[in-house]
């Protein structure tokens, strides 16, 4: 094959297929996922630079509720599983038990956000806010790029049970299913990260 | 130098994979997920020595990462491209990142 050229398919997948033999929508969102590590790795180090250097409060030992956000962990953690069950199902051609499980995991989603409002608004009736001091700014940028993909998410999701009921997502057209899960596990791993990272180490500060 | 037949046959492979975990395996690495952030909380409140601590947080935080990726993103099962464009951006990330907060003294507190 001359180079620069492609030789591109579509299967009775319904997937394109390029001369590398690798589904593009598929590459394509491995590669928008490196990228979006380097999008929450910036917020990430941003966090991590100013952290401890807020020269008022309210601290984060102040206002972090470690159990709840804990439950929180858990439920997306939840969700991911729900996720690739939900996968399974559809290649298995469960069409019944994909909506099942693709709307559990909308509904842990929910829950993860619903939580994470209600943290949000806490923390605001807590004196913080996201020009409060280096803390809030960071946090909530960090926490609210975050929340956002989980909303995005929710909504693909919830789009794929609708997909699915229109039967334009089926046993024989899988790809999109498994790209909105590969963004999701996405999502379920930096809250992994921020998780860690953000509430659990302490900070070290001279601040209480 | 790919053929068509060549590509046609890892398009093949790509789309049925080397081998589905079955839900029960998926399950057991949920409940391995969910021990780890019970211990990761756990250690959170121990007061013992701070960089041990956070060692210890680190590396089950690394943990959970590994394993999310591996089975319920596929990596393990799926080909081998993949993981290694996600590879490379994590790795761009670390040590791009890495080296700004090293920069700015973060890790010398």
């Amino acid at each position: 094959m001359e180079a620069g050229t492609a030789i591109e398919r579509k299967d009775d997948h319904g997937a394109h297929y390029t001369s590398t033999g690798l589904p593009t929508v598929k590459v394509a969102m491995w590669i928008f996922l490196a990228s979006e590590t380097l999008l929450f790795g910036g917020l990430i180090s941003t966090y991590l630079l100013y952290r401890g250097r807020s020269v008022v409060g309210p601290y984060p030992k102040d206002v972090f509720d470690i159990p709840y956000t804990s439950v929180s962990a858990f439920v997306l953690l939840a969700s991911s599983l729900t996720m690739v069950l939900a996968l399974g199902a559809i290649q298995r051609g469960e069409d019944h038990r994909f909506r099942i499980w693709i709307m559990a995991t909308a509904l842990l989603g929910l829950t993860f956000i619903s939580g994470q409002i209600y943290e949000f608004t806490s923390f605001f009736h807590e004196g913080l806010a996201i020009d409060t001091n280096l803390f809030g700014s960071t946090f909530f940028t960090l926490t609210g790029f975050h929340g956002a993909h989980v909303t995005v998410g929710i909504l693909m999701l919830m789009s794929l049970a609708s997909l699915n009921s229109q039967g334009r997502v089926t046993k024989d057209n899988p790809i999109a299913v498994e790209m909105v899960g590969l963004y999701w596990h996405f999502v379920d791993i930096v809250w992994i990260i921020i998780f860690t990272v953000v509430y659990l180490i302490p900070t070290g500060s001279p601040h209480p | 130098m790919s053929t068509p037949s060549d590509a046609q046959a890892d398009v093949h492979e790509d789309l049925h994979e080397r081998r589905h975990p079955q839900p029960w395996e998926y399950v057991k690495i949920a409940l391995i997920l969910a021990v780890l952030t019970a211990a990761e909380v756990a250690v959170s409140y121990m007061d013992v020595n701070h960089a041990l601590q956070i060692a210890a947080l680190l590396g089950m935080m690394v943990i959970k990462f590994v394993l999310v990726v591996l089975w319920y993103m596929h990596v393990r099962f799926d080909n081998p491209a993949y993981g290694r464009v996600f590879t490379l951006g994590i790795t761009l990330a670390v040590v791009v990142y890495g080296v700004v907060l090293l920069c700015f003294g973060v890790f010398q507190k």
